[in-house]
Order: C-alpha cells, then structure tokens, then sequence
C-alpha cells in the first residue's frame, strides 16, 4: 500500500448500472423467448421489400408473435415516414 | 429413481467443475451414492479438479460406443468408495454423445444403485449442454456477479424450461442460482452485484454464495475439491450449498464484509 493512495479515486460503485442493463436486455430477451427461429428473418426480408417503395428505417419494421387466445397472432407494424406536404397534395 | 441435477452455466470459466466436484463431494461425504459425469467432450477436465485423472482409462463416450462397460469407466474416489467419476472422453466429434446413449447410461447407473448423478454441463449451448441438462431433475446454475454471466445463465434458464425432459412432459426442472466469486468488499462498495440484483434480475432461488477465495486455486493444484478444506470460507460455503440441496435451511455466511479487530488492523491479517 503507497502513501499516495488516498489521491487515487475510489473504484466507481457501478453494480446498479450493470443490473440496470441487465434488466432491460434480460427483459428483452425473455420476449422473444419461444419465438420461431425465423421471425429475424422474415423480419429483415419485410424491410427489404418495404424499402423498394418507401424509405423507412431500419428500426420501422415490428415483427412479432402474440398469443390471443387459442391463436397465435403474427403481429406485423410498419412505421411509415411523416409524409412532407408536397408529396401528397 | 436416482435423482439427476445437472451443473451448469452458459458461460465459461465461472465455476462449474469446480462446484460438480465439491458438490458430488459433499453429498457422498453425507452418505449418498454420488455418480459425477463430465459432459465436456474433447475438454476432459473434471478428472484433475478431482485429483483422479491417472486412473482415466476408459470414458463416458466409451461406454456409449459399448467399447467399455459401465462397471470399468466408472472411476472410485479414494476418498468415499460411494463415488464415482465418469470422465468425458478428448475425442474430437461432437457428435460422439446422443440422446439414446446418454439415457442408457443414466439408466444403468439408477440400476446400479446410485442415489444422485450430477451432470457437469460444457459451456455454451450446444449439444454436450442440451445433453447434460435434457434428463435433470434440479439444476444449479453457477453464476458469477457479473453481466456476461448473468445474461448467460438467463439464456440457459430457457433453455431448461423449454428444452429439457421435464419441459416436454408439462413439468419443470427445479433452478437454482449458485453465485461464485462474490466479493462482499466490493458488494459494499458498490462495485460488485449483490445477491439481490442478481435474485432478482434472474428471478430464482439462490442455494449458495461462494466467496472469492484463493483456497479455490490452490485445492484445483492438488486435485482436492475445495469442500474438503474445512478451513476455507469457500470449502464451508459448498458444505452449505450441499446441506441446502439436501433440504436444509441454512442461513447464508461469509456474505459480509469482516470487521476487523483492532489488533488485525495494527499487526494485519
């Protein structure tokens, strides 16, 4: 132990940063728990076609499986760019 | 029925074979007839860590393959003639386990008389872990307090609840959150994870807080399972650990930051 410990900062208390993530992405990923392996997929293969007519983010495409029920329901949203005023008149 | 509890984790390196061992240890310390497997094809490691790795002479694949009966690959412990090892073989094919093969053994080894088979799972989520967790009853899952272990073993709790036995027959494998490497010091700091976060981001029981210890590196030198240094915090935490699987309500120790006496704090220690 130096002399000149007391200088040096304290380690950063950082636990409740990393449980705070881990939530979210735990969170996250339990959702997509039990989804078909190919819902990313279909997902990327969606936003590809969408974005030969219309240019959306990457983020505009939502897929995904929701119980209702009996069924199982694909949910599928697609978030459209705020149209400007001079495209549609 | 022998009761089958598979070790496992997700990620590497946080502790899996050293908890297979010191927990097959310690329930065959308490009398049970204990059967350890190293499901770690081509990464045999089990065998050092229980200090029987010169009388490895026929292993899990062989026995699968019908090279080898049960009765030879099973290796006796020196220390409780009721346990077992079985090592996992250096073989390269990762297809050299299946479904059937795994069963029949674990089939045989019930109608040899064994009370508890604990399975130690490879990292990862491939074949050698789906098989080492497909038969459980319980599982331990072996966690460092630290965020690519926690997500890891979050990943693994799906997996037993969706692709194991119990999970296909309606039914559910017992989890349990076994931490390792905790640091108390740095928990009250604020640096570390505490039991709680990790509780509560996991959502399951814990049944044991291994503490950083180096007693841990040193039983693994010598092929001593830490559970048998009764002096070691680390060694006492598995005996608890093992008590609790067993049924026992104790409370948890070496959680705490020590408080040192004067004289430890003027001459050290």
């Amino acid at each position: 132990m130096g002399i000149f410990d007391f200088l040096r900062a304290k380690p950063k208390a950082t636990a409740n940063i990393a449980k705070e993530r881990l939530r979210i992405i735990v969170a996250q990923e339990r959702s997509h728990r039990g989804a078909p392996d190919y819902l990313p997929l279909l997902r990327r293969e969606l936003l590809e076609v969408i974005r030969k007519y219309v240019n959306v983010d990457f983020d505009a495409v939502k897929v995904d499986l929701v119980k209702d029920g009996e069924h199982e329901v694909l949910d599928i949203s697609v978030a459209l760019p705020e149209t400007r005023p001079s495209e549609n008149p | 029925m022998a009761e089958i509890i598979v070790v496992t984790s997700g990620k590497g390196g946080v502790g899996k074979t050293t908890t297979s061992a010191s927990l097959a240890m310690g329930l065959a310390r308490l009398g049970k007839r204990v059967a350890v497997i190293d499901f770690d094809v081509g990464l045999r490691n089990l065998d050092l860590i229980m200090g029987c790795e010169r009388r490895v002479v026929y292993d899990f694949v062989n026995v699968i393959h019908g090279e080898a009966t049960l009765k030879q690959a099973l290796i006796r412990d020196k220390r409780f003639e009721n346990l077992a090892v079985l090592a996992a073989s250096q073989t390269r094919d990762k297809d050299a386990l299946t479904k059937e093969g795994v069963e029949k053994v674990l089939k045989d080894l019930d109608a040899d008389g064994f009370d508890i088979i604990l399975c130690d799972s490879p990292a990862g989520i491939e074949k050698g872990a789906f098989l080492a967790m497909y038969f459980a009853d319980r599982a331990v899952v072996v966690v460092n307090p630290e965020v690519s272990s926690v997500r890891d073993s979050d990943r693994i709790l799906g997996l037993l609840s969706s692709k194991t036995r119990k999970a296909e027959q309606g039914g559910r494998v017992q989890e349990y959150l076994l931490l390792t490497r905790y640091n108390p010091k740095r928990v009250e700091s604020g640096e570390m994870m505490s039991i709680a976060d990790v509780e509560e981001v996991l959502g399951i029981k814990t049944i044991g807080v291994i503490p950083e210890s180096p007693d841990v590196l040193s039983a693994s030198n010598k092929g001593e399972p830490v559970i048998l240094d009764e002096a070691s915090i680390a060694g006492q935490a598995y005996g608890d650990a093992v008590a609790r699987l067993m049924g026992e309500d104790r409370p948890m120790r070496f959680i705490q930051v020590e408080k040192k006496g004067l004289l430890q704090k003027l001459f050290g220690g």
